[in-house]
């Protein structure tokens, strides 16, 4: 299904992929849009597991199970994120990470 | 069909990181978020794409949505930060991303000769649970005790401090 598509094409696309996020997360001053370039690195780092686990180690299934557990950390770490963000919301009645430095002494 | 996928991704991508409108950013990661499990259907991965469509795509987006909708304004636009940020942070991700293509171009990569496994439901709950050689019962274990861990700090988190908290924390501002 997958003949005639070299490795490399998968592992281009999540390098785009990955960079994307990383100029969202540099740039971005909102804290849930900097959550969702996470996201993005994230998602990049799990089509270069299944990518290198299908075409190069085929009768094993390592990078099947890691991506697998990437997706619950991303998941857990979604949650979190968000209550974290709810609660500064509360107490700052913002989200711009430029106004919540009260931390800072 | 390789094609389609990545140029959805690709552009939904950069749309995600770029657009004014918060909740247009979400919905654009979710079209991310579904093109690449089309992505792992075509690497033979059922099982994953359909984690990655009810876990990603129907869970934490919609966590995202809702903690949107709670903390802005839906038709709010956010100012664009400066574009000497913009300038230099787009210079910091097309040098990692030139690097890191020239080097994927110009590695051989070797493949094994082994056959294919072949990836069913059986052979994932068997060798998520064994304990041999080729088993992941210790990541398993690990994960669960950090999904329950993530359950109980978002909901310490999130709640509302009681009377007593409330007043320590003032308090302190004091």
């Amino acid at each position: 299904m997958n003949a005639g598509i070299p490795i490399q094409y998968f592992l281009i696309l999540a390098t785009v992929m990955f960079f994307t996020g990383v100029y969202g997360f540099l740039t971005r001053r909102n804290l849930i849009t900097i959550l969702m370039s996470v996201e993005l690195i994230l998602n990049s780092v799990n089509i270069n597991f299944l990518a290198f686990n299908r075409y190069l180690y085929p009768h094993k299934l390592e990078g099947m199970f890691f991506s697998l557990f990437v997706i619950a950390v991303a998941a857990s770490e979604a949650a979190v994120a968000i209550a974290i963000i709810i609660n500064i919301y509360r107490r700052f009645t913002t989200i711009n990470v430029e106004d919540v430095n009260e931390m800072k002494y | 069909m390789f094609i389609l996928f990545s140029a959805m991704i690709v552009i939904f991508s950069i749309l995600t990181v770029t657009s004014r409108k918060i909740l247009r950013a979400a919905v654009f990661l979710l079209f991310v978020l579904v093109s690449t499990s089309g992505l792992y259907f075509m690497l033979n991965y059922q099982f994953l794409a359909a984690v990655q469509l009810t876990l990603y795509a129907g869970g934490i987006v919609v966590l995202i949505i809702f903690s949107i909708l709670l903390t802005s304004h839906i038709s709010q636009k956010f100012e664009s930060s400066g574009w000497k940020k913009n300038i230099f942070s787009a210079i910091a991700a097309l040098t990692g991303a030139i690097l890191s293509i020239i080097t994927i171009l110009d590695y051989k990569f070797s493949a094994t000769t082994e056959a294919a496994k072949e990836v069913n439901m059986k052979l994932i709950g068997k060798s998520l649970l064994s304990v041999d050689y080729d088993g992941y019962v210790l990541p398993f274990e690990v994960i669960s005790v950090l999904l329950l861990a993530a359950m109980v700090a978002a909901i310490v988190i999130a709640k509302k401090g009681s009377p007593k908290t409330i007043g320590l924390s003032k308090l302190n501002q004091e």
